[in-house]
């Protein structure tokens, strides 16, 4: 009786299939070098102008880019899930370190000039105009009442370097390990938004919730770029944030890739990286910028011995299942994964 | 009916399955995590609350369309349809405009549960609406005019004849509002936020674990929320079956 | 008096939900200027955007189409054991939340999900790519052709068409000749609600595109992209395009809505 209906199945599989491996085919169809930058949630601006720098020399004339931005681990997961990508410009070094364990990354990547880093900044209080609460340093975060804007560390690598920054800054002060641990505690009690990412919670500080954001001074300045009043403070101990790009093992597109990595790291778009809020890595461009960039004394890195670099880090603070993080999360009501 | 076993049955038979594959214990651990047990019950919460309202606004809505004539009414009627035309993030993005940190009449939800409930309120609105139209349409005044001319009040007869016919269409619509107030997501992703316990519904609460490479928390809370889904349409088919005998009889 | 106390609390509610959050995305899409706005409406990636959004619903809305016909045919006219849970799963799209679509998605098609690593041996990427984008469209916007023609056909009955096989036609000649005419207005108030699915589309194809930009945003993740940027202008002014395209589906919608009872 309806014979027909037989053919008609048949057809719509065809036509399906069909139509599913030619945009197979489509996606990846594309004239000259097409890189996929992945990239954590902030830099989008900056990285489109060095982007478009690149271009206009002779090893990027015939490169183009496809972009993808989100909170750092989540990303550095994306990719282990197959989200394709010849280059990542990731937060932490930690999500990098994720992608070697993937088999994605090369082991050596932080060999790289600069140890594999792009640019660097800070960590950094956002506050409300005129500061009306006066957070000035680490302390002031824990007084009554206060409101503390942080992401997720399950998912974003700007919550990663505001936790080390508490803990290493509470080192500083004299403190032991077991007394600063606390006060990360304590400071959790008082966040009352975890965001995905680092531009998911500057969102959420400027829509008005907080007193005060923990976040990249690099994200801060661009936001005052694109026209939003923003006002911060950096506190006398702070903690160098090294932001790492690398290259991905499967790339198909090494050689390029690793060309656009060297340019990052030159001059011209080390200048760029300071007009966009990055502290340069290239110490001639910091010099010319050091009015912009004000030191503090109580500055420390990830290497530094209070901390210990990024494996141990990682074990200490933020495993999965026995990581401090997780503790304090349950303690305070937050989330206990990304 | 293989296109329906590609597109739909295999991709609902691997979420049954990898909630499984590490064992119902971890299942229902994960399914009964202290934040996964919260985002649940907000969801359930907010999804009843929205349907009960809809239900009550939407009857008196479809009651206006049907029974009452002004001018413009033939637009109010097609602009009931909006939700159902409208992406949902922008759904909620027009909520925000009104009701977020930039309001005009100086109302700013934005970030609490009352931003996910009036981002529900909105995506369900048509719902009961549509299913108690025709039912009112299709009402015969007679049975009305009859009871008011034996002197029963207004409200008598409301309850009495009218409400009767018109009960199994609002409860389709509650049904069909619920379950979509519980799955909805796009509405609710730039006004609500996402704070664990405060203003994360299920449908957050999956779509951010999936982000964080937690699958088996994902799937254990998109399981319970498939079986949600799975009643709720067997009440929907019940209803419907009630509601046709009623015809048939 | 009970009359105008209905009236305006219906009018109120509408106006306090629906109608009074749409005028300010008008308000707020023009916020920095018609210039401002016309420069991210025409943004490389935002161009990119719309038409990824509409490659999709023109994938979808046929496939769907043609889906929903047979269905309905098989459910209605033939009486074959589990037709009715055909009818159910057929359905069950309507129910299910758009991130558990995509989350069963990414079990099918992710790295170690049961096909993913056959299309990654090929070489074919279906994550993070159109073809993920597509089957979660077509999933989310399943049902509504099916739906339309499922009840119309039960209502003109079969008697037409059986009438026209005692004349002599063959399956092929009553279909086109004498079904699907009769079926056509329910059709196509199906595709237009098709339609408007697929380009409202965002909880599954949020969760499967991986927000690539200028490869795997459609116009409501660049809505979101917008926003989050910084760019709330933009953001608006995308919604109101999409919002624009939803009033012109309304529109469509009200003027089939007489035609589809009718018939």
């Amino acid at each position: 009786m309806y014979l027909f209906t037989m053919p008609m199945n048949k057809l719509k599989l065809v036509l399906a299939a069909a139509a599913l491996a030619a945009l197979a085919g489509a996606a990846t169809a594309a004239a000259g070098t097409n890189l996929s930058l992945v990239g954590y949630s902030t830099p989008k601006t900056v990285m489109g102008k060095i982007i478009q720098a690149w271009q206009q020399t002779p090893d990027g004339r015939d490169a183009s880019f496809s972009q993808s931005y989100g909170a750092s681990t989540d990303q550095a997961r994306a990719v282990a899930n197959g989200l394709r990508a010849d280059l990542v410009f990731l937060s932490t070094g930690d999500d990098v370190n994720l992608l070697v364990d993937a088999g994605l990354v090369d082991s050596k990547w932080n060999r790289q000039a600069y140890n594999g880093i792009a640019a660097d900044t800070v960590v950094i209080f956002a506050v409300r105009n005129g500061n009306p609460k006066h957070i000035k340093s680490w302390n002031d975060l824990t007084k009554p009442g206060v409101q503390v804007i942080t992401p997720n560390p399950f998912s974003s690598g700007s919550a990663k370097w505001n936790i080390l920054a508490a803990y290493g800054a509470q080192r500083r002060l004299g403190k032991s390990d077991k007394q600063a641990t606390a006060y990360v505690q304590q400071l959790f009690r008082h966040v009352v938004s975890q965001d995905t990412s680092g531009r998911n919670a500057t969102n959420t500080f400027l829509a008005g919730k907080g007193d005060v954001l923990l976040t990249y001074e690099s994200e801060a300045l661009n936001a005052r770029l694109t026209g939003q009043d923003i006002q911060y403070v950096i506190p006398r101990q702070s903690m160098l944030i090294e932001l790492p790009i690398a290259v991905t093992k499967n790339s198909s597109n090494k050689d390029v890739a690793n060309k656009f990595i060297r340019f990052v790291k030159q001059p011209a778009a080390q200048d760029l990286f300071a007009q966009y809020g990055f502290r340069p890595v290239n110490a001639k461009v910091a010099r010319k910028y050091a009015d912009k960039f004000p030191s503090r004394p109580g500055i420390f890195k990830i290497d530094d011995k209070i901390i210990g670099g990024w494996r141990h880090a990682d074990d200490v603070w933020f495993d999965p299942n026995k990581g401090r993080m997780v503790q304090i999360e349950r303690a305070v009501g937050g989330p206990t994964s990304g | 009916m293989t296109y329906l076993s590609i597109v739909v049955v295999l991709p609902i038979a691997a979420l049954v399955w990898a909630s499984r594959e590490e064992g119902l214990g971890t299942f229902w651990s994960v399914a009964t995590s202290p934040e996964a047990l919260a985002a649940l019950k907000l969801s359930l919460g907010m999804a009843f609350a929205v349907s009960i309202v809809n239900a009550f606004f939407g009857t008196i809505t479809a009651w206006v369309l049907v029974r009452d004539d002004f001018r413009g009414k033939s637009v109010v009627n097609a602009v009931i349809d909006l939700p159902f035309a409208l992406p949902t993030i922008v759904a909620g993005l027009t909520l925000l405009a009104l009701y977020g940190p930039q309001s005009p009449v100086g109302i700013d939800v934005s970030l609490t549960r009352k931003a996910i409930l009036l981002a529900l309120l909105f995506v369900t609105l048509p719902f009961v609406v549509r299913t108690v139209q025709p039912v009112l349409l299709e009402l015969e005044l007679e049975a009305e005019e009859a009871g008011r001319a034996l002197g029963a009040s207004e409200f008598r007869v409301f309850r009495s004849i009218v409400l009767p016919n018109i009960l199994p269409g609002i409860l389709s619509g509650v049904a069909l509002a619920f379950a979509r107030a519980v799955g909805e997501i796009g509405a609710l992703v730039l006004i609500a936020g996402n704070r664990p316990f405060k203003t994360e519904v299920a449908s957050v609460f999956v779509f951010l674990h999936i982000q964080g490479g937690d699958q088996a928390g994902a799937s254990a809370v998109a399981v319970v929320m498939l079986s949600i889904s799975f009643a709720v349409l067997l009440l929907i088919g019940g209803l419907r079956f009630l509601a046709t005998r009623h015809e048939r009889a | 008096m009970r009359k105008y106390v209905l009236r305006f609390t219906a009018l109120g509610y509408l106006l306090l939900v629906l109608l009074g959050p749409l005028v300010m995305v008008f308000v707020r899409a023009f916020d920095k200027g018609g210039d401002a706005l016309w420069a991210t409406l025409t943004d490389p990636n935002t161009l990119h955007a719309f038409k990824l959004t509409l490659v999709i619903t023109l994938i979808a809305v046929p496939l769907n189409t043609v889906f929903g016909v047979v269905c309905a045919l098989a459910i209605v006219r033939r009486r074959f054991p589990g037709a009715g849970l055909v009818n159910a799963v057929v359905d069950l799209p309507l129910a299910i939340s758009p991130v558990v679509v995509g989350l069963s998605l990414f079990l099918l098609y992710g790295r170690t999900g049961w096909f993913g690593p056959w299309f990654e041996r090929h070489g074919t990427q279906i994550l993070f790519s159109l073809p993920s984008m597509v089957i979660a469209t077509i999933f989310v916007s399943l049902p509504f052709v099916a739906r339309e023609v499922v009840p119309t056909l039960r209502e003109i009955g079969d008697e037409q068409e059986q009438a026209a096989r005692t004349l002599g036609a063959n399956g092929r000649q009553t279909f086109w000749r004498i079904t699907l005419p009769s079926i056509r207005w329910a059709i196509i108030y199906g595709v237009v609600l098709t339609t408007a699915r697929c380009l409202g589309e965002y909880g599954a194809v949020a969760v499967v595109s991986g927000n690539i930009e200028g490869r795997t945003q459609t116009a409501t993740l660049r809505v979101q992209d917008a926003y989050e940027n910084f760019n709330q202008a933009g953001a608006y002014g995308i919604a109101l395009v999409l919002a624009a395209m939803s009033v012109l589906v309304l529109v469509t919608m009200t003027l089939l809505k007489p035609k589809e009872d009718a018939a």
